[in-house]
């Protein structure tokens, strides 16, 4: 239980090298879990090994409860890691494999036998005890890498990326042992990963990295909702985000995005008003969800007719892709949708949601209040 | 079952496969076989027999001369193989370790330098050394080869290690020092004891090196210190007296009869240790 | 900032740590620039000088060289060492990827006609040396033996025969290494993709021709690495010339290590010696750099 603070966390492996991590500030409360995230190079494994002590940083301060702990040996921070090759000692078997660390820190034998004990009942592996890690499968030796950390009762653990070796069935299944045990355990945690599935369902604040900068820092639902860029807004979500690049227009005040299915045109009106804006190249984001099926009367929502071109059914889901604006763009509806390729489909989009990024910074653009005309649009839509 | 379908030609083929492997074991193996025939043999029965032909009575003779003659030397080469070969190896260990676990700037530049040692003529090192052992009190004795083999050893025990622990994953060290182990403990206590095929492999290729080395042997030690292969050139190349060939050949077996039992009882990972130094070196 | 308690400085116990790994490689990196470049160094600067029986530092300059380049016995040695080394090379290739091939057809008992290929390797030179002296003893040897056998005009006398001694350290070189080639190929034939072999049979190329066309040349990095083994083991080659003619008949079996033996510590011409040493090293060199360059350059392919 503690709180974990990055100062100004730099990185470099020697001059003439960029930076690995460029001005890292963070901050999670006790018993809070942090996501770490971002494409491989991002930086977020030696971040990660920052903190556990086992690289050195260059500049800033790694603050546990209020204190700089940069300056000491991995084994003094009292912080417990699971890797993702899980690194079991294949020279011995389980039991050892979780008590090595507490006789490194010479716990009586007896006390050692309990806490084997408690861990291995806690990850249901008693019967595993006397394996050697060769004869385990990859969801045991997870378990008992996640053993291993546990029965140090660290202030801190981290999790390198601890699924990404396991098939897609356990990994489901392993990650939700991950929230469970946490849910019951509230320790702090920080968690390596690329998997944008894995961030959202675990963490409470993640950090989205890229090139050894943070680029949005916050919950899951601040990342996915309001991405802080067009980085952001692309790497989290599945099927990704629609990104339609257009020039915006101004009409009656209101600013105006024009989308061309090739059979239809339509006028988006955006969900909000900033000057400057207009006639300047900008990429129009949308989920795929926020793109529905017009219903059969109008309800006040800009609808636009569109080609099906592909349809592809995930089961709890129908995609289907049109063109707009020449870009393939990418529509979730609902599975009973009767569509083939070559249909017309009337769809509608809800301004409210729509995001606007710079085209050339990638740079999220007018996140300023809402217009008031826009929040008639997003109650007729919601009470559709 | 596909066998016995094949057309017959195959067969055919496949008979003279087998005739050509079998004619090259005869081919590798008579030397040994004459070796061992003519060691039992009297010394008439060299002159009037030929190099295969069954001794007329088997007779020890040569090979009690022989260990006579050798015998003391055969100790002298167990006496700087053993130390040697332990010693190099642990050497060699410790810096495949620090060389794949612990890099640190220049320790790259390092490999690079000791690597070069594998490739090494000895004959640049002959002088130098031999002027250092003088100095050291360590000339002409078992010691002084000890020490020259455990140096000249180094290159290829530092590569096996080094090239064995760079397939250990590092998150096992990680592991380790968050588990609050040191440099020694992870060591002694993680990785050497996943280290047994490794050092299985450089204790025979040490083993089989410094047995059969006659160079260092032949310049480094004269008189009572000499290793058992300078000890049988000299014994095979004197010129005085009534060559005596199955002595000689006694000789040669006692001389080669270490290196072969273990050639024979760890086979596997002496050819793993011929193709390992192949690899790099 | 102010507010952070300042737990920075390690203990003394966690700077040793830290240092640990330095201090465990000192030893060897002692060792390794002393007992390897510096005595490298020494030797280079004693075939500069006029040592004879003892090592002297007058400098003489290129002088020992020049020597050197005069001396009939090394220009014999060298030419051996090419004539012996040539063949040792190319017949103990030839052999070793035969044997490898032919072992590679799914032979019964692979594992132990394995091993009779390969135990000579384990030999000492001088114990090699020693057999084959034997075996090549005129009079004694072969040559009585297939005479005994009937074949009344044989006559094997090349180990006296200065024109054809050098064969007979090919035979002896030949017989102990050619089984090692043997392994080498043998295991990379065994890391050849099978299902390029079965693409190849399906496209209709017979057995030989799949060999010579696409496996033998898919093992280009294996067949260097053998020619650096064996160049280096003749360039080295010393107690098998020791053991089978000590240089004779006369020198006419010197190879150049066992000139640079002779001369330094027989017949106290140190420089000349160190020269010789020097000149070895370099033909080292012109193999291995190459060599080297190459492994490097395909590292940075892949």
């Amino acid at each position: 239980m503690a709180t974990l603070e990055l100062r100004n966390v730099n990185k470099s492996y020697g001059s003439g090298l960029p930076d690995t991590l460029k001005n890292i500030e963070l901050s999670i409360d006790s018993g809070e879990f942090l996501i770490l995230v971002g494409p491989s190079g991002c930086g977020k494994s030696t971040l990660m090994n920052c903190i556990a002590g086992l690289e050195q940083i260059s500049g800033g301060a790694i603050l546990v409860d209020d204190a700089d702990i940069s300056g000491m040996s991995p084994k003094d921070r009292d912080i417990a890691m699971v890797f993702q090759s899980y690194a079991l000692y294949p020279t011995m078997n389980v039991r050892d494999n979780i008590a090595f660390g507490l006789k490194m820190r010479k716990m009586p034998a007896a006390a050692i036998d309990e806490e084997v004990a408690r861990v291995a009942k806690l990850l249901q592996i008693e019967h595993l005890l006397t394996r050697k890690p060769g004869q385990l499968s990859g969801g045991q030796q997870q378990r008992v890498a996640m053993g291993r950390a546990l029965a140090r009762r660290p202030k801190i653990y981290l999790f390198d990326e601890p699924l990404s070796n396991l098939d897609a069935k356990l990994r489901v299944e392993m990650r939700t042992e991950i929230k469970l045990m946490h849910q019951r355990l509230k320790t702090t945690t920080v968690y390596v990963t690329h998997d944008q599935i894995e961030a959202m369902t675990l963490g409470d604040k993640v950090a989205v990295m890229k090139d050894g900068l943070i680029q949005q820092f916050g919950t899951p639902q601040q990342i996915y909702n309001d991405p802080a860029n067009l980085f952001v807004a692309s790497f989290i979500g599945s099927p990704p985000m629609n990104f339609i690049p257009l020039r915006l227009q101004r009409k009656d005040g209101r600013l105006l995005a024009l989308l061309d299915s090739g059979q239809a045109r339509c006028e988006l009106p955006l969900g909000f008003n900033v000057a400057g804006l207009e006639d300047r190249e900008v990429i129009l984001g949308m989920r795929p969800e926020q793109i529905a099926l017009a219903p059969a009367q109008a309800n006040g929502l800009p609808s636009i007719r569109a080609e099906v071109q592909i349809t592809e059914p995930t089961g709890p889901d129908l995609l289907v892709f049109v063109t707009l604006n020449q870009t393939k763009v990418c529509c979730r509806l609902a599975p009973d949708v009767p569509t083939q390729v070559g249909d017309t489909l009337n769809l509608q989009f809800d301004p409210a949601r729509v995001l606007l990024f710079d085209a050339a910074t990638g740079e999220r653009l007018g996140v300023a209040a809402p217009a008031p005309a826009s929040k008639d649009n997003v109650a007729q839509f919601k009470g559709r | 079952m596909t066998r016995s379908l094949a057309p017959r030609s195959l067969s055919f083929s496949r008979l003279a496969i087998y005739s050509t492997l079998i004619l090259a074991c005869a081919l590798y193996l008579i030397p040994l076989i004459v070796m061992l025939l003519t060691s039992f043999k009297s010394p008439e029965d060299i002159r009037t027999g030929n190099l295969l032909s069954w001794p007329e009575v088997i007779t020890g003779i040569g090979w009690i001369k022989a260990w006579d003659t050798v015998g003391g030397y055969f100790w002298n080469s167990v006496k700087i193989t053993v130390p040697a070969v332990v010693i190099s190896t642990l050497l060699g260990a410790l810096n495949g370790y620090v060389l794949s676990m612990w890099r640190f700037r220049g320790s790259q530049l390092f490999f690079g330098l000791l690597l070069f040692g594998c490739f090494l003529p000895f004959q640049t090192v002959l002088l130098p050394a031999s002027f250092t052992l003088g100095k050291l009190g360590l000339a002409s004795t078992t010691s002084g080869l000890v020490l020259v083999h455990i140096v000249y050893g180094l290159a290829f025990t530092t590569l096996f290690f080094r090239n064995y622990y760079c397939s250990v994953p590092e998150a096992l060290v990680r592991a380790a020092r968050l588990d609050g182990a040191g440099f020694f403990t992870i060591f002694g206590r993680i990785l050497l004891p996943m280290s047994v095929p490794i050092i299985m492999v450089c204790l025979i290729w040490q083993f089989t090196q410094i047995w059969n080395d006659f160079l260092f042997g032949v310049v480094f030690a004269s008189g009572d210190a000499q290793p058992i292969t300078v000890a049988l050139n000299n014994l095979v190349n004197t010129s005085t007296g009534v060559k005596e060939y199955n002595v000689d050949m006694a000789a040669a077996m006692i001389a080669g009869l270490p290196t072969l039992l273990v050639y024979v009882l760890a086979g596997k990972y002496f050819l793993r240790g011929l193709t390992a130094g192949a690899v790099k070196g | 900032m102010s507010t952070v308690a300042t737990i920075n400085k390690a203990s003394p116990l966690d700077a040793l740590q830290r240092w640990l790994p330095k201090l465990v490689l000192a030893p060897s990196m002692l060792i390794v620039l002393v007992g390897f470049y510096g005595y490298i160094l020494w030797t280079f600067v004693l075939s500069f000088t006029n040592s004879s029986f003892m090592p002297s530092y007058k400098w003489v300059g290129l002088a020992q060289y020049a020597r050197l380049m005069e001396n009939d016995r090394w220009w014999v040695a060298s030419k051996n060492l090419l004539l012996f080394g040539g063949m040792f090379i190319a017949i103990s290739l030839v052999i070793g990827v035969l044997l490898a091939i032919l072992l590679d057809q799914r032979i019964r008992r692979e594992g132990f006609i394995r091993t009779i290929y390969l135990y000579p390797m384990a030999l000492s030179m001088i114990v090699t040396g020693t057999a084959w002296k034997w075996l090549l003893n005129p009079g004694l040897g072969l040559d009585k033996m297939l005479r005994d056998w009937g074949w009344e005009g044989f006559r094997l006398d090349w180990l006296v025969d200065p024109d054809r001694v050098v064969y007979c350290l090919v035979i002896a070189a030949v017989w102990q290494a050619s089984g090692f080639v043997m392994a080498l190929f043998l295991a990379g034939l065994r890391g050849v993709d099978q299902s390029i072999i079965r693409a190849a049979q399906v496209d209709g190329a017979s057995l030989p021709s799949i060999y010579l066309r696409i496996v033998l040349p898919s093992l280009r990095p294996v067949f260097f690495s053998a020619l650096m083994i064996l160049a280096h083991i003749a360039i080295k080659s010393f107690d098998l010339v020791a053991a089978m003619t000590a240089g004779g008949p006369g020198y006419a079996s010197d190879l150049p290590a066992m000139f640079m033996y002779s001369f330094t510590f027989s017949r106290g011409q140190m420089g000349m010696g160190s020269a010789s040493a020097i000149l070895m090293l370099g033909a080292i060199l012109s193999i291995l750099v190459p060599y080297l360059y190459s492994e490097l350059r395909n590292k940075r392919h892949d």
